[in-house]
């Protein structure tokens, strides 16, 4: 079976003045997989996923997007340019660590928002299709209540339903849980785990074990701006094949949560 | 003491023409403002510099100085402008410059991540400034905005000088006819407070109501 390739990096490069945060990061998905960024802090996790989607411009590399190739080694500038990167944008929804919901509309207008503003789709439409969304990460009877007033655990959710709103090819999760309580964080990866179920083609940072175990395809580790290893999740979390991952993985068990950055072991 | 110093006529008649500057140049004052707001965060950098260069000429000179340069400075390039229409150009250059700053302020005090979740998900920047980024700026703005609104119903106050005949032209010529100007000025203080006491309460009560928006 050949199957669709969503997203197809190649070679990226990415530095931060002196410092080099991506060196030579390959990565692919395909159609309907689930791909799990794991790695120590600072390991250019964030930086891999905003590349993606062109929110932070590689230094070298190219980004294909269902098709559409934006080579970075290229002039930067020009409007077909900047329609290529909007177009792969919206083609890639971004759900951040921080929650970034317009805190001056309602749930139901902030997913409403980019499919009138930039799918040009009818106001009745939108506000159909997004009721539909809002039901599906269960928060209907929350369509018209401003963030403030929703839990983080709820903004969260509405922020998958944005994305979800805007019918792109592939979902991008940056830490979606990591600010929030457990329980809270359970409702989102419940969410996430009915999106995986229903096909959606994602790209998942995090540091939650059991729920990488039981939806990720493919575990990519990620350190000091390289992927190490790309695994299935019971190769990754049992054997994994590189020292380094051996080691976050055993830090990631004593500290229950995110290692910070691993020592350089020589 | 007598405080009719000043008729009933003459004292609504300046207060008309005060409340006139005041509010045409404020209205004139926030679109130059916001033009010059987008040329101060624009990406080329002639309009950014031009755009900063206007207002920091505008706040770092006395606002008389302004009013009587282009009052006798016009006409010297032969533009010949009425007492009270180039009170009313002076005031809004003045008004923009300051209110510029004001939305500029509050332009940036809107998170960077605004900008970049309106920009993931394929939004122009100008689609992202107009609906996203500028609510929020404009309603951190408005405390400020509104505080401008009231200097500058005072400072309409100067147009006196180049003779237009607001509430203080007023009070002065009585004071000047009846050798009774304290009583004068006592007036036309009076009449100022309440306007901007008015304003002033019209600006807590839209405060009150933007600080709910939004729960
Ligand atoms: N805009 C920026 N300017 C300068 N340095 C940056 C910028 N963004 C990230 N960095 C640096 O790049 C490195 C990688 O950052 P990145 O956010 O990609 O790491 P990460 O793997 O996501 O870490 P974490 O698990 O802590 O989120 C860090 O050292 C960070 O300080
Ligand atoms: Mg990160």
């Amino acid at each position: 079976m050949t199957r669709t390739v969503a997203i197809d990096a190649r070679g990226l490069h990415k530095r931060f003045g002196e410092l080099e945060v991506l060196r030579s990061v390959d990565l692919t998905v395909h159609s309907g997989e689930v791909v799990v960024i794991m790695g120590p802090s600072g390991s250019g996790k964030t930086t891999l996923l905003r590349c993606l989607n062109l929110l932070e411009e590689p230094d070298a590399g190219s980004v294909t997007v269902h098709g559409r190739t934006v080579d970075c080694s290229s002039a930067r500038h020009g409007r077909a340019r900047n329609r290529l990167i909007r177009d792969i944008r919206t083609r890639t929804a971004m759900v951040f660590q921080h929650l970034n919901l317009f805190p001056h509309m309602t749930a139901l207008e902030n997913v409403i928002e980019g499919p009138i503003s930039v799918r040009r789709l009818p106001r009745s439409y939108a506000v159909e299709a997004g009721e539909r969304l809002l039901a599906h990460v269960g928060l209907a009877d929350k369509r018209d209540e401003y963030p403030a007033r929703l839990s983080g655990g709820q903004k969260q959710r509405v922020a998958i339903a944005r994305a979800l709103a805007m019918e792109p090819e592939v979902i991008l999760f940056d830490e979606p849980t990591s600010a929030l309580d457990p329980e809270l964080g359970a409702e989102v990866l419940q969410t996430m785990k009915d999106l995986a179920a229903y096909g959606m083609t994602m790209v998942i940072i995090t540091h939650e074990i059991a729920f990488a175990r039981e939806v990720a395809d493919r575990v990519a580790f990620m350190d000091a701006g390289y992927i190490l290893e790309e695994q299935r999740p019971n190769v990754f979390f049992n054997n994994p094949a590189t020292p380094r991952a051996r080691a976050f993985l055993r830090l990631m068990a004593d500290t229950d949560g995110p290692p910070p950055g691993l020592e350089k072991t020589g | 003491m007598d405080l009719l110093t000043l008729s009933l006529p003459s004292l609504l008649g300046g207060l008309a023409v005060t409340v006139l500057l005041g509010v045409v140049s404020f209205a004139l004052g926030s679109v130059l403002g916001g033009l010059v707001t987008l040329a101060r965060i624009s990406r080329h950098r002639a309009l950014r510099v031009a755009a900063a260069a206007y207002v920091s000429v505008f706040r770092g000179t006395p606002l008389l100085i302004q009013i009587m340069l282009v009052y006798f400075g016009l006409p010297q390039l032969g533009i010949q402008l009425p007492p009270i229409p180039s009170a009313i150009l002076t005031l809004t250059l003045y008004a923009g410059a300051y209110l510029s700053e004001n939305l500029r302020g509050g332009i940036l005090s809107v998170d960077r991540g605004q900008w970049e979740a309106a920009g993931s998900m394929g939004m122009t920047y100008g689609r992202a400034l107009r609906r996203v980024v500028l609510p929020q700026a404009v309603r951190v703005a408005t405390p400020a905005i509104g505080g401008r609104f009231v200097s500058l119903m005072k400072d309409t106050s100067l147009a006196s000088v180049i003779t237009v005949v607001e509430l203080t032209r007023v009070a002065e010529s009585a004071g000047s006819s009846s050798f009774r100007y304290v009583e004068a000025f006592v007036m036309a203080g009076i009449v100022y407070w309440l306007v901007n006491t008015t304003l002033s309460v019209g600006q807590e009560v839209l405060e009150r109501r933007m600080g709910r928006a939004y729960t």
